[in-house]
């Protein structure tokens, strides 16, 4: 099925506005298509006060401002529910377990493209369209993902897993853009965000400091930091508020090279750290992924690709095979530094992202990294 | 006329904006001015006056204009309570009030008073033994609204008012949504202060009034000229009370006749929906005739009413936050508890130009969306 031949004046498009510039521009420049566009303002996480009062969030008003400018319907609609369901308490629940988490790969998956996707669909629209830098084009009777024209903005990472199904249905505007360029438009449009601040960070903290959000949710086990040989370095403040290397935080003086985060041992609540960007602790051959998903047609049991293992990486030549329980093993052509469980793994093939996984654990000349967590 | 919601507002009638249109271009004087175009100002606002003072069975000294119905109630909790307080600090009201009463009763609780929240039945009524029963030696105000916003239900506010007769709390209603169709006097229902709205009853945005009974004193809560006798400094509205007070004879000349079009559209609405064979029951009983809240099992409330949006039909629920914070209807909550009916429910409310037809397609598109969810069509 290929909706994207249908004439843009018969196809409803329900926008998901953030209040950003790029959900700005990508409204405005399906309007200008000719499409029938409808403007929709999620709320994922509840920021009522303490008096109990729903605050019309400044987001939202931009958003109004927007869709008005532009001349769409808009509407709010909340998700509060299937957020927390959802994507907060597996980032809690991951973290509990010592690891990293993608909350915006799961939001994508399962509010962006699931919760939302659905409700537009339930008013009748043909496609979703979001402002991330990404494409999708129809190519060969199916729908790829391909990376968004802006190498440094490109987001098809925190979009590895939609599916086919999920694609179909979607629509990207603006992943043909450079981010200036989208700027521009705004500009040029008068949009009322055009020069609002990027937000940062991930949605429901804000702007907020992470430590302190992270501790409202989950209680912080202080302990001991030492090396992978029991050298006792000094005293973290929890586990959950680091993730493999990282360098900042640490406290730890002396002299030569700086220290970094090189493992965690949940049952014991040690964080291990090892001296130098470049320690070889740090470095892994293969990893094992978990909740795999691919964007497109299964690939051959074995094939080689190229990886991403966190955001805003080039990515690198693996090797990747699919084992009988649905997991990936990847193997590396060069070892990697950091290799982190609990955030994804993105195989591409040239533009075309064909999915990804959960890393789970990583390897060096065939032995499991225990001290990773 | 797709617009089924005029009880948050309600357009304009052109007599009203022709009555007004001179006290914008010809007659702007101030009413406060000594020369001749400010004296013909102030004798249209006093005749507003005297006209809206008849429509609620009050004197004109005891109406104070406002800019409308939040203003007012306002107006009526903090200037009772302030200057009441050597009195006692015990105010009353009810779960369903409208957020302008219950949240300044809220702010009142911060400030040191002291405030009883009464329940109301399954109908959405308070009752006057629950009245009776929370007055205290030291209570000074009870607020109830004549009608609901959102269910419709008429509270008992004559009785009401014969029980504080022998007591010295004020008797405050907040009349905004009953003014269109229901008759009232408030000597005879003994009340002390009476909020009202002017666009709410097809007159402008922007003007209302308090009725403060002769003798009442409220705290002043605003400061400047010595407009409306001190109690509400200002230049008058002139206009918007020119406006009101023509919307209020409209209703004094058409009230019965307007009764019996929303009897009629009410009736012609559910017999269609069940015709159609939509499952329903109707929240409240003994409501305001313009009010139909409609219990829809099964909807889920935000897709429901964007679907209705897209289609063209203007109705509303309860209180759904502008960001998106679907706060369950405080209103079908003091009614029902915590129950579904509280995110399943939607308020129609009619108004001067809605007509059989329209009400017909009303209940198509009512059936349309709600078989989408009870269907699984879509789902």
């Amino acid at each position: 099925m290929n909706l994207r031949t249908k004439a843009p004046e018969e196809t409803t498009v329900v926008v998901g506005m953030s209040g950003g510039v790029d959900s700005s521009v990508t409204a405005h420049l399906l309007k200008e298509q000719g499409y029938n566009v409808i403007g929709i303002f999620m709320k994922n996480w509840d920021d009522t006060d303490e008096n109990g009062v729903c605050t019309a969030t400044e987001d939202y008003e931009d958003v109004i401002a927007v869709a008005n400018q532009i001349g769409i319907p808009y509407y709010a609609v909340n998700f509060e529910k299937e957020y927390w369901d959802r994507v907060f308490e597996y980032f809690l629940a991951e973290y509990r377990l010592g690891r990293t988490p993608n909350p915006d790969v799961m939001c994508n998956k399962e509010i962006k493209f699931k919760a939302f996707l659905d409700h537009a669909l339930r008013l009748g629209a043909d496609f979703v369209a979001t402002g991330h830098y990404a494409r999708v084009d129809f190519i060969d009777g199916e729908h790829r993902l391909l990376r968004g024209k802006d190498d440094n903005k490109d987001q098809t990472y925190f979009l590895n897993q939609l599916s086919q199904d999920q694609l179909a249905r979607t629509m990207f505007p603006i992943g043909h853009m450079d981010k200036k360029d989208v700027r521009v438009i705004a500009e040029e449009a008068g949009l009322a965000t055009a020069k609002k601040k990027d937000s940062t960070g991930i949605c429901f903290i804000g702007e907020r400091n992470f430590k302190e959000f992270l501790s409202e949710y989950l209680p912080s086990q202080p302990g001991e930091m030492q090396t992978l040989d029991g050298v006792v370095k000094g005293r973290h403040d929890g586990l959950m508020y680091y993730t493999l290397g990282q360098r900042h935080g640490l406290g730890i003086g002396g002299d030569g090279d700086p220290w970094f985060v090189v493992g965690k041992n949940v049952e014991e609540n040690i964080l291990y750290v090892g001296q130098g960007f470049h320690h070889d602790a740090l470095y892994s051959d293969a990893l094992l992924a978990s909740k795999l998903s691919w964007t497109g047609a299964v690939p051959e049991i074995e094939f080689r690709a190229t990886a991403k293992f966190r955001y805003r990486q080039q990515d690198v030549p693996v090797t990747v095979a699919q084992l009988e329980n649905g997991e990936v093993l990847v193997k590396f052509d060069e070892p990697q530094r950091a290799i982190t469980p609990g955030q994804a793994v993105v195989f591409y093939d040239g533009d075309t992202c064909l999915g990804g996984a959960t890393i789970d654990e990583a390897y060096r000349f065939g032995k499991r990294l225990d001290y990773i967590g | 006329m797709n617009y089924f919601d005029h009880a948050a507002t309600t357009p304009m009638r052109p007599e009203v904006l022709e009555a007004m249109t001179p006290y914008f271009l010809a007659q702007y004087g101030n009413p406060s001015s000594i020369h001749g175009i400010g004296r013909t100002a102030r004798a249209a606002l006093d005749d507003s006056r005297r006209t809206l003072a008849r429509f609620v069975g009050a004197t004109p000294n005891e109406i104070v204009f406002t800019s409308g119905g939040t203003e007012s109630d306002n107006y009526a909790l903090f200037g009772a309570a302030e200057a009441n307080a050597h009195k006692g600090k015990h105010l009353i009201t009810t779960k369903v009030e409208h957020h302008a009463v219950l949240h300044a009763m809220e702010q009142l609780e911060r400030e040191g008073f002291e405030v009883t929240y009464l329940d109301v039945d399954s109908t959405g009524a308070v009752s006057v033994e629950a009245v009776r029963a929370a007055l205290r030696e030291d209570t000074i105000l009870v607020s109830i609204m004549y009608g609901n916003n959102e269910v419709g239900t008429i509270q008992p506010i004559a009785d009401i008012g014969e029980v504080l007769i022998d007591h010295q709390a004020l008797f405050h209603t907040d009349a905004v949504q009953a003014l269109g169709t229901e008759t009232i006097d408030v000597k005879a229902l003994g009340i002390d202060l009476l909020s009202a709205s002017a666009h709410k009853i097809n007159g402008p945005k922007g003007i209302g009034f308090l009725f403060i009974k002769t003798g009442v004193k409220l705290a002043t809560r605003s400061f400047g000229g010595q407009q409306e006798r001190k109690r509400r400094a200002g230049t008058e509205n002139v206009p918007g009370a020119v406006g009101f007070k023509t919307a209020a004879e409209l209703i004094m000349v058409e009230r019965s006749e307007r009764i019996e079009q929303y009897h009629g559209l009410a009736e012609a609405l559910l017999q269609r929906l069940d015709a159609l064979e939509v499952e329903y029951e109707v929240n409240g009983s003994n409501r305001l005739p313009h009010i139909v809240n409609l219990y829809l099992p099964g909807i889920d409330l935000e897709p429901f009413l964007i679907m209705m949006d897209m289609r063209g039909v203007a109705i509303s629920s309860g209180s759904a936050c502008t960001a998106g914070s679907i706060e369950p209807s405080h209103v079908l909550t003091a009614m029902f508890g915590a129950s579904e009916r509280t995110k399943q429910s939607v308020r129609i409310s009619f108004g001067q130009g809605n007509t059989r037809y329209d009400v017909e397609q009303l209940a198509e598109r009512l059936a349309e969306v709600v078989s989408t969810f009870t269907n699984g069509v879509r789902k």
